[in-house]
Order: structure tokens, then C-alpha cells, then sequence
């Protein structure tokens, strides 16, 4: 079975308020690029379609789509979060060192322990945008620099390894459940709750309305403090659960954990079709970009290219992908107004 | 004593150094249309917001319901039943229009607390149905015409079940057919108990809808009464203090040669096969009902936005305007209808807005020629009798009507010989107005070639020589000032017929 | 305030502050604080170490920020008109990679110098055409353009690096003027902040720049060449990021991928600190001169008082906060100052 298909078990984002033929159209191709793209990596290494190698691609990408939804929902708002990354080192740091210092501590705990770290994080991040009116890249460029400072100050250096760590911490990610790690669990029930959040809930709504007019959404009574709050705590608490996930999967917590991430997780947003400017963008889509480029990281060992080639075809995808976008959006405006092919 | 829905007593609002409002008092009752009348800055968007809970009261009382109220905001207002309809639909382009219906308030189902789309969709659909407009709620507003939009914010309004419903300029955007729609409405609502505060400079239609009216000046209440004992004359004294038939001063001009002429200019659905010539000394009224695409011709005239056919003739040469910056260069000035959005740096002064489509070509190597500019803007300035501090206020820090002033003194710098005006006096007080078509005519006195845009019949009636009427894209008529009168104009563009297409 | 009372009508009548009003007013302004972060710096620094004044050692602290100096100069334009470019500190890496192959070939100092503003220039085009001619967000291209400039430093080189670079090459990074203790970097960042400055206060171009940057729609409507005027901001960041790969490579005289890595943030802060808005449309480059030594010394002082790394990096985050914040406070005071003066009248439509 193609895990790809996996997306299936979520509920559409083609249904509800959304209008469903422009949504229809930019998912689908999302989706047929993903499928065409692995298609041609199988044409040159057949084993890339095998189930165990599908399977890697999907746990791999796990990681990446849990902080790129908390990125999407600031992107949504209109801001960036650029702490992303440094929050990851500094939750998964600290959890690694309480692990390292108490094994006694059941390894489950870390899971909400490292949500409401990150939270606490976030709201910082959350208050400096939303009562101190700072602009979102400024905020988020500070506390990256303070986050990941204190790092160091935590570990003073020191590094923990996964001879530190207690097996039970280095399961959290790998342990299995119906086949699939927990890893993946998280990634999908992540996905599953900012659906429904963003679909059926009045704060997810808000969050869209934000970001789409926000005079309009003033005047409506949405409370833009609120919003901001919500999306940073929330985008931290998830890149909280993701430097966790980090440091226990890789079984090493370090100061350049995850440096970088934020950009990653742009980089997954913009290729999902979600509007940088904001007001704009789907759960599906962040998922289809985050497949997308979790598709050609794996595909570069497989068809034996140089890792050094990564970070050039990464830049070269999102290029592509904005301008590919870009043209699409001006074909379709120039049709609306009833203007030929020019 | 009658049972009053609305009464405002003694309110005013003090801000430092400027009374907006003073002492006013304001009485609605169920099912009645009140009209609220005055220029710009005479306190009528103050009041609003004091109503919706925008602003706070100095001093006075609002009683709703009977009820002394305090609002917090305009969640409140709205909860206790006053919602606002505003001039511009204040909109969510790439939300669909249930959701742009329902935003805050949003409906959820009762046993999860989770939104319940299919129940926003299906109230969304019967009201769109009551405002006649047949549309998929699933649909993308940014998709929708202007129009279309606005009755998208009717329709939310709507669905706020307001006891108090304020309209603020709701016709503005609206074709003839779509405000006889909106009438129907009011008088739907009317008869169901609910108060409607009307806010509009158009007389005819606040006579036709409108039981009662208030009319402010300088944030005091100046007059009110029943509608049936008011004429435009009387309404317009109040308002201004000054009597009609200045608002439109009579003109006399020699009319020169032929200095431009369009050919078969079409663009996507815009427009199609436009065509029309201009003369010198003339002033070219282009009158339509919205969408029938004036703004869009010039704009694609100018380089704005893409032409896809079509000859320009000027001079007896043909020519392409590229962009604005080509267009100036060849003595064609464009002023816009947004004049805060498409017509000033804000934060700019006055005198760097004025001479910044000239400061290029005054520039001596690149460098900005500073006494050069200074008295440039000291010139115009002057010449459209700005009012403000310095010519180094902000312009932000201007009335509306300066700002218009500052637009206009920017572009008549650049000594165009034709000059394109889109809704110059669009939401203008009275006494700046009549200030904006005297100049007018002094400039078509002086040979320049204007090309005057706008949807107020009486102004087209009374400023142009010949009036071009367009209809959903095409030339409907050119007419000739004598021969037009104002039903004739209207008839034409709302093609209920067609006038004598000259050329 | 000049004062025009010829010949027009006063509406809003603002009347003279005081001297002492007019002084505080001043003082309030973002550069000053600024200046006096700046002096405070200066003075704990120079009280923790008696190392810190000595001119030598002030003048080679310069090394280790005039480059960063050198690109803050064009971002100030990119970031008053509204955008941002995030891949400065990759086309420094790829500007030096190809300065590394030129010098492999046995090209010249002055070739090489050639070769490392041409392929930021390059970068810098690359970058403007996207953004103008495509009408797609800066931070979007420059997001994409900095994995691929980098990138294609990281395929060329791997964990290789290049380190043969002419013996004269290193005057440009680490030559001094004549027999002088002055860095030949401060000469070219002076210079160029020269420039910069009379370009942005005296010349149409620096017009055009603040006027699309508060009102792109108006400044179009009012015949600037929006597109032309973000193409050339676009193109000098490249330019100067070129520049700035010439002082760095010959100053540390070898070519590695991760040259200047993370310092498209520091450049950026700099600017932003430096009183320019994001949003842009605000700022002089008198507070982003005075925000370069601010944080330079900063971070030398902390260096000489062996705070690591990363600490310094809370501080300059927290600063940044701090520094952006404070004016929030300081705007409704110098608000509150003026209205306490002014007595004018309504002005409809005007915001609250």
C-alpha cells in the first residue's frame, strides 16, 4: 500500500466553506507533482517505491509537518516565526538534560511536558507581537537569538547523547503502534486537530480573518491579541513536541539542533500553496508541501547524489514553485477578467 | 409619549482641542428611516461610532430600548442590536461569502461547540435570496464585483437581526436596479419594527426612503424634522450655510480644437470598442452606472492596466502610454478616485506630495532641487487655497477636502493639457466642491482639455460640455449639454434606451 | 519648523513648544537613544577593561563588522521600500566561491575584485527580476535564492574549501591606510555610507524609495518607476553583498560553504535597530550608522570580556526587543508633548 494514500484518512479540505474548485485544482496538482516526482525517482531506483523506503519518506517527514503547521498558522496571520528552530533546541535540550539527569522520569511525560515548555515560549513570542505590537519577524528574530543562547547557557556547551538518554526517551519517537512509530501518530493527530481547528472552530476562523482583512476582521469583533497569542503558543508548543521528537529520534541534543528549521518550514508552506501575505492556505496543502520536500531529500541518497546537492535543489524547488504559482495566479486573473492568453 | 427605540441626548465627544460632537440630540423610533445629513467633519462618522461603541461619549446619554446604554465596543453594540452597514464593504477577499456573512458571529452547533457550516450556508443562501442576489454562498469574494459586494454586506447586516441598522453611503457602489432592491429592503425591514439610520449625500433618495431628518454642521445639531416639511434647498442651507445654485457655477468657455481622440479601445470584459475624441477648452463628462466601466477605460488609457486594442490619438499622432510616468511626459495627468490610497504619500509633506511627479525632471543630476520644489508647492499650494499649518505639514494631517486640494495642486503642477478626473468631488463637503468646479472651469477656461469621470448626475448635468454615457462597457451616447437632460442621461445609461450616439 | 505665513489660510494653528519641550522632543528621537545606548556601551566596556580604549584595539575591532557595515548599507534601501532580502549573506557565498575558482586559475587581486561584485551584482538582478517582474513577495525569492546561492556553493565545494588566495588580495580585508592604525575596510564603508547617505536625502532616487515605500499605489499613480526603483535597491544589495564577500574572503583568505553563515539576520537587525521600520517607509541612516558601532562594540566588548557566543546573542536579541519596544513608550510621550501644544481644530478623516 502507498502510504501517500495515508492523506486519505483526513477529512478533504474540498468541503465546508471554502470555495471548493480553486481549492480543488491547487491541492490536486500539489498532489500529482508529489506522486509524478516519486514516480521519477522510482523510474531510476525502484526500490525508492518500496513500502519500507515510502515508509522512511513519511517518517522522516513527520518532524517537518508538525513545526510547518504551527509556521502556517503564523504565516496565516501575516508574520513569520523565526524562533522556530532555536525552540526546538531549547525544549529538546531541556528535556534531554531532565532525562539525563532523572531517568527515573517515565518517558511519556515528556511528551505534554515539552507541548507546555514550548507554550510558554510561544507566549512570549505571542505577547511581544500582540501587546507589545512588534512586528512578527522582529519579535521571533529576538527570542531566536535569545532561545538558542540559552541553549548554551543550559548546557554550557555539553552536549547529551543517546548514551545519556534512557531507552525509554529514545522510544518515544520509534516505539510502534498498529505498525506505524509514534513519531508519525503525532504527525497525524497534529494534522487531524489543526484541520478541525482551523475548519470548525471560531478561533481557527479568526485566524484566517486576521490575516485576510484585518480591518475587516477588527470591525467583527475578532480580537486580534487573542490571534496572535494563539498562534505563536501554538506554533512553539508544536516546535516544543518536535525538538523532543528531534533530540529522541537522533539521539543527540546540541546547540545547532534544528538550526535553520523555521526556514524549512516556510519553505513547506510556500510549496503548499499558502499565501505568504497571509489570510490564505490549507492544512492539505502544508502536508503536500512538507511530502513534496521530504520526497526529494530521501530521493538524493537513493538515486546517489551528493548530500551537498540538497540545499541548492531545495532552493531551486521553492524558486520554482513560487514562480510556477505566480504564473498560475495571473493566468487564472487574467481569465477572470475575461482576457485571452496574451 | 411615543415609544423611541434610539435616544441621544446632549452627547458630545471631545477629542484634544477639537469638539466633534456638540450637545447633540437624535430620536429614532421602530420602523422608522431617519436620515442623518451634513459635509464631511460635521460629526456624522463620530456619531456612528459613538453608536457602535467605537468611541465613548464626553458627556450625554444614549437610551436604547429605553435603557441607558454603555458600550465597549462593537461587540457589545452589536449584541445589544445596532449594527453598521459602512461606505466601503469591509470584506475577507479570499473567504467565501458565508463566511464573510458570518464572521463574528459564526454559528456552532450546539452539542460540540464546532461550527456549523451547512446551517451558515443554508441562512446565507435565503438571504441572499431576500437581496435578490443570485450567487454561490461557496463562492470567493474576491471573485464578486463591487456591487456584488456590497450586497454581500447588506446581506450580513442581515443576518445580524438588528433592532438599529445604520447605513453609511450604502448606494454608493449600487446600479439603479440594485438601490430600488435596497429600497425594497428598507421597507421589508421598516415594516417589521426595524430603525434605520440613513446616511447619504443623495437627496433624491433620501426623500424617496427617508420618514425623519437630522442634520449636523461643525458636530451641532443645526436642524431636524419630518422629511415631508424639508426641501433640497432647505437641507443644503443647514448643511452649509450657503444656498444651491452655487455649487455648480455656470460655465463659459471657447471650445478649441480636436486635441485627442480613442479608437476602439477594448480591454478583456472591461470594456469594448470605446471610442470618443476631446477638444481643448472642453470639459468631457463621462457619466455610468457602476461597472459600467469609466474607470477602467482611463486607467487603461493611462498604462494602469492592460489594453488590448484600440488607438490613441494625440496630437495627431498616435501614441501608447506605457505607464502614469510616460502618460505625464506627454501632458497627460490622471487624478484618482482614491485620493488617501492612489493620490498622496501620506507621511510625506505637502510640498513633497505636490512636486513628486516632477521631481525627476526638476532634479539636476539626480539631486533634488530643494528651491526649486519649495516654490513650486508654494505656488499650487496658493492656487488651490490649501488650508494647514505649513507646507511641511504631514498630509495625513489634512481634512479630506485639502487632501483632494493637494491631489489636484500635484497634478496641475505638471501643467497638463489634459486633464483626467475620476470622482473629484466623491464624498467632498459642499463648500470644497463648489471651490473644485470653479477651478475647473478656470482651467477649461484657460485651454486645458478635461475629461471628468463621475457618478453624480447634477455635477455631469451642469460641468460638462458634451457627456459621454457608458453602458456595462460600451459607449452608450455622447451627447450634447443642450440637448441632454437628466432623465434622458439616465435613461441612456441604464439602456433603458438608446440616446443619439454622436460622435 | 520653517514658518510660511504668506498668503494662505491657517486652519490648524500650532503653536511654538517651548524651548525645553522642543529639547525634550529631540532627545526622544530614536537616533539619540540610539546615540545614548551607544555611549553606555562605551562606557561599561571601557570600565570592565582597561584594554577597551585603546584606539589600536578600537580600530581592529572594526574587522570584525564593517562588512556586515558595508551590506547594511543597501538592505537600509530595501528595507525602506518595504522588502526585505534574506539572501545577502548566500550570495557572499557564492560571490567568494567563485573568487576561490578565479584564484585557483591564477587570477589577480583586481580580477578577482571584478569577479566578486559581478557575481553579487549577478545575484542581485537575479533576485530584482524575480521580485518585480514576476510581482512575487521579496521574502519568498530571497527565501528560495538563499538556499540556492548557498547551495551551489555547498555542491561546488562539499567540505572542501579554497585557501589559495594572492598574498596582495588580503590588503582589502586586513590592510591598513599608509602606516596608519585606520583598517583600509573603514575607508571603504565610509565611503560607501557617504553614498548611501546623499543618495537617500538628496537625490530623487532617495525620494522615490521613502515614497514607495509608504504608498507603493501612490507613488505609481504619481509617475515613480516602482518596479525600476526596487530592480536597482535589489541590484546594489547584491552589489554590496559582493563587496562585503571581497573584504571577508581576503580577510580570513579562504573560501568555505558556510562563509558568513546566519548573517543576513545581523545585517538585518542592524538596519532594524537602527530605527528603519520593516513595514517600511521610516528611518535615516544616521541611526543605522550609530546601530552598527552600537552593536559592533557590543559585541566586542562582550568578546573581550570572554562572554561566549551565544550569550551575546541573548543580548543582542533581547536589545533588539528592548530597542524596538522602547519607542512605543517614547512616541506617546513625544504625542502627548506636541499636543499638550497644539490647539487644532477637526480634521475629518483623520484616524483617532
Amino acid at each position: 500500500m502507498n502510504p501517500n494514500t495515508n492523506t486519505s484518512g483526513k477529512p478533504g479540505a474540498a468541503n465546508g466553506s471554502l470555495s471548493r474548485n480553486i481549492l480543488k485544482r491547487r491541492e490536486t496538482t500539489l498532489l500529482l507533482l508529489v506522486l509524478v516526482l516519486t514516480a521519477g525517482v522510482a523510474l531510476r531506483a525502484p526500490g525508492f517505491v518500496a513500502p519500507k523506503s515510502l515508509l522512511n519518506v513519511v517518517t522522516d517527514s513527520c518532524i517537518l509537518f508538525i513545526v510547518s503547521i504551527g509556521q502556517f498558522l503564523v504565516i496565516l496571520i501575516g508574520g513569520i516565526d523565526l524562533s522556530i528552530g532555536s525552540t526546538m533546541a531549547l525544549v529538546g535540550m531541556g528535556t534531554a538534560m531532565l532525562n539525563q539527569a532523572n531517568p527515573a522520569i517515565p518517558a511519556w511525560i515528556f511528551i505534554p511536558m515539552s507541548l507546555i515548555f514550548g507554550a510558554v515560549l510561544g507566549l512570549i513570542n505571542g505577547g511581544l507581537v500582540g501587546y507589545g505590537k512588534l512586528p512578527p519577524i522582529i519579535a521571533t528574530l529576538g527570542t531566536q537569538s535569545a532561545y538558542r543562547g540559552i541553549v548554551f547557557l543550559l548546557s554550557k556547551g555539553q552536549w547529551v547523547t543517546a548514551n545519556e538518554m534512557t531507552e525509554g526517551f529514545r522510544k518515544i519517537p520509534e516505539g510502534r503502534f498498529i505498525g506505524m512509530p509514534y513519531m508519525f501518530w503525532a504527525a497525524f493527530v497534529v494534522g487531524i486537530i489543526a484541520l478541525v481547528f482551523m475548519r470548525y472552530t471560531r478561533s481557527g476562523r479568526d485566524i484566517y480573518a486576521i490575516g485576510g482583512n484585518k480591518t475587516a476582521a477588527l470591525f467583527a469583533g475578532v480580537s486580534e491579541r487573542k490571534v496572535d497569542l494563539v498562534a505563536f503558543t501554538v506554533s512553539a508548543a508544536l516546535a516544543g513536541l518536535a525538538g523532543l521528537l528531534y533530540v529522541s529520534r537522533y539521539g543527540i541534543a546540541q546547540n545547532e539542533t534544528a538550526s535553520g528549521f523555521e526556514l524549512q518550514a516556510v519553505a513547506t508552506n510556500v510549496l503548499g500553496g499558502v499565501n505568504i501575505a497571509g489570510g490564505a492556505g490549507t492544512v492539505l496543502g502544508v502536508l503536500l508541501g512538507t511530502l513534496f520536500l521530504g520526497v526529494v531529500n530521501n530521493a538524493l541518497p537513493v538515486l546517489r547524489m551528493s548530500p551537498f546537492l540538497q540545499m541548492v535543489i531545495q532552493g531551486f524547488i521553492i524558486l520554482a514553485a513560487i514562480v510556477a504559482n505566480r504564473l498560475m495566479d495571473k493566468r487564472r486573473q487574467r481569465r477572470a477578467e475575461g482576457r485571452g492568453r496574451p | 409619549m411615543d415609544d423611541y427605540i434610539l435616544e441621544i441626548k446632549g452627547v458630545s465627544k471631545y477629542f484634544p482641542g477639537i469638539k466633534a460632537l456638540d450637545a447633540v440630540d437624535l430620536s429614532v423610533r421602530p420602523g422608522e428611516v431617519h436620515a442623518l445629513i451634513g459635509e464631511n467633519g460635521a460629526g456624522k462618522s463620530t456619531l456612528v461610532k459613538v453608536l457602535t461603541g467605537l468611541y465613548k461619549p464626553t458627556a450625554g446619554s444614549i437610551l436604547f430600548q429605553g435603557k441607558e446604554r454603555h458600550f465597549a465596543g462593537t461587540v457589545q453594540a452589536q449584541e445589544a442590536g445596532i449594527v453598521a452597514i459602512h461606505q466601503e464593504p469591509v470584506m475577507f477577499p479570499d473567504l467565501s461569502v458565508t463566511e464573510n456573512v458570518f464572521t463574528g458571529h459564526l454559528l456552532k452547533k450546539r452539542k460540540t461547540g464546532l461550527l456549523d457550516w451547512p446551517e451558515m450556508r443554508r441562512i446565507t443562501l435565503e438571504l441572499l435570496a431576500r437581496v435578490e442576489l443570485d450567487i454561490n454562498p461557496d463562492r470567493m469574494v474576491s471573485e464578486l464585483s463591487v456591487a456584488q459586494r456590497h450586497m454581500v454586506g447588506i446581506t450580513r447586516a442581515l443576518s445580524m437581526n438588528a433592532s438599529l441598522l445604520i447605513m453609511d453611503e450604502p448606494t454608493s457602489a449600487l446600479s439603479i436596479r440594485e438601490t430600488e432592491d435596497l429600497f425594497k429592503i428598507i421597507r421589508q425591514l421598516k415594516a417589521s419594527g426595524t430603525a434605520i439610520l440613513f446616511i447619504s449625500h443623495k437627496f433624491d433618495e433620501l426623500f424617496a426612503v427617508s420618514d425623519s431628518y437630522t442634520v449636523l454642521r461643525d458636530g451641532r445639531l443645526v436642524g431636524s424634522g419630518s422629511i415631508k416639511d424639508a426641501t433640497i434647498d432647505s437641507l443644503v442651507r443647514l448643511m452649509a450655510g450657503r444656498s444651491l445654485d452655487r455649487m455648480f457655477p455656470k460655465r463659459v468657455a471657447a471650445i478649441g480644437p480636436e486635441i485627442f481622440s480613442a479608437k476602439g479601445l477594448s480591454s478583456g470584459r472591461s470594456f469594448r470598442n470605446v471610442s470618443f475624441n476631446l477638444r481643448k477648452g472642453e470639459i468631457l463628462g463621462f457619466f455610468g452606472l457602476v461597472g459600467a466601466g469609466r474607470s477602467e477605460v482611463m486607467k487603461a488609457l493611462l498604462g494602469l492596466d492592460p489594453l488590448d486594442s484600440g488607438e490613441l490619438v494625440l496630437d495627431g499622432r498616435r501614441v501608447r502610454f506605457a505607464d502614469p510616468c510616460k502618460a505625464l511626459a506627454m501632458g497627460v495627468a490622471y487624478v484618482p478616485e482614491d485620493r488617501q490610497g492612489q493620490g498622496l504619500v501620506l507621511p510625506m509633506t505637502i510640498a513633497d506630495n505636490i512636486c513628486l511627479p516632477q521631481t525627476a525632471t526638476m532634479a539636476r543630476a539626480g539631486f533634488v532641487a530643494r528651491s526649486k520644489e519649495a516654490e513650486l508647492a508654494k505656488e499650487y499650494g496658493t492656487k488651490m487655497e490649501i488650508r494647514a499649518a505649513g507646507w511641511n505639514t504631514e498630509a495625513m494631517n489634512l481634512s479630506g477636502g485639502n487632501q483632494q486640494k493637494v491631489v489636484l495642486a500635484k497634478w496641475l503642477a505638471t501643467k497638463p493639457r489634459i486633464l483626467i478626473l475620476d470622482e473629484p468631488t466623491k464624498g467632498i463637503d459642499v463648500g470644497t466642491k463648489a471651490a473644485v468646479h470653479e477651478f475647473m472651469s478656470t482651467l477649461a477656461g484657460e485651454g486645458m482639455a478635461i475629461i471628468m469621470v463621475s457618478s453624480e448626475l447634477p455635477e455631469i448635468m451642469g460641468m460638462s460640455d458634451r457627456i459621454v454615457v457608458m453602458h456595462e462597457g460600451s459607449i452608450a451616447a455622447v451627447m450634447d449639454r443642450a440637448a441632454a437632460t437628466e432623465e434622458s442621461v439616465l435613461k441612456v445609461a441604464t439602456g433603458a434606451s438608446t440616446g443619439g450616439a454622436a460622435a | 519648523m520653517n514658518d510660511h505665513n504668506t498668503g494662505f489660510v491657517d486652519e490648524a494653528r500650532l503653536t511654538k513648544m517651548s524651548p525645553a519641550r522642543r529639547v525634550a522632543d529631540f532627545l526622544l528621537r530614536w537616533e539619540m537613544m540610539l546615540f545614548f545606548i551607544f555611549i553606555i556601551v562605551f562606557v561599561v566596556n571601557s570600565l570592565l577593561s582597561p584594554y577597551f580604549l585603546d584606539p589600536f584595539n578600537l580600530f581592529d575591532a572594526t574587522f570584525n563588522f564593517m562588512e556586515k557595515a558595508v551590506m547594511a548599507m543597501p538592505m537600509m534601501f530595501v528595507i525602506l521600500l518595504g522588502d526585505i532580502d534574506i539572501s545577502v549573506a548566500s550570495i557572499i557565498s557564492l560571490s567568494s566561491l567563485f573568487m576561490g575558482m578565479a584564484s585557483e586559475a591564477g587570477a589577480g587581486p583586481w580580477m578577482l575584485v571584478l569577479i566578486g561584485l559581478a557575481v553579487g551584482l549577478a545575484a542581485g538582478l537575479f533576485n530584482g527580476f524575480l521580485i518585480t517582474k514576476l510581482d512575487i513577495p521579496s521574502i519568498a525569492v530571497t527565501l528560495g535564492s538563499m538556499s540556492l546561492f548557498r547551495g551551489i556553493a555547498n555542491a561546488v565545494l562539499g567540505d572542501r574549501a579554497y585557501t589559495k588566495y594572492p598574498e596582495s588580495f588580503a590588503y582589502f580585508g586586513q590592510g591598513y591606510l599608509g602606516e596608519s592604525i585606520v583598517p583600509f575596510q573603514i575607508l571603504v564603508f565610509l565611503v560607501l555610507a557617504l553614498i548611501a547617505g546623499l543618495i537617500l536625502n538628496r537625490t530623487v532616487y532617495g525620494r522615490h524609495v521613502y515614497a514607495v515605500g509608504n504608498n507603493k499605489t501612490a507613488a505609481r499613480f504619481s509617475g515613480v518607476p516602482v518596479e525600476r526603483v526596487r530592480l536597482i535597491a535589489f541590484a546594489a544589495n547584491g552589489l554590496a553583498a559582493g563587496l562585503a564577500a571581497i573584504l571577508l574572503t581576503s580577510r580570513i583568505g579562504s573560501t568555505r560553504p558556510n562563509i558568513a553563515s546566519g548573517w543576513e539576520t545581523d545585517v538585518i537587525a542592524i538596519v532594524v535597530l537602527g530605527g528603519v521600520s520593516i513595514t517600511g517607509g521610516k528611518g535615516n541612516i544616521f541611526g543605522v550608522i550609530i546601530s552598527i558601532f552600537l552593536l559592533g562594540y557590543l559585541k566586542f566588548g562582550m568578546g573581550v570580556m570572554n562572554v561566549p557566543g551565544k550569550v551575546m546573542n541573548i543580548i543582542t536579541g533581547v536589545l533588539l526587543v528592548v530597542a524596538i519596544l522602547l519607542p512605543k513608550f517614547t512616541d506617546s510621550l513625544r504625542a502627548r508633548l506636541r499636543a499638550g501644544n497644539a490647539k487644532t481644530r477637526v480634521r475629518d478623516g483623520a484616524k483617532e
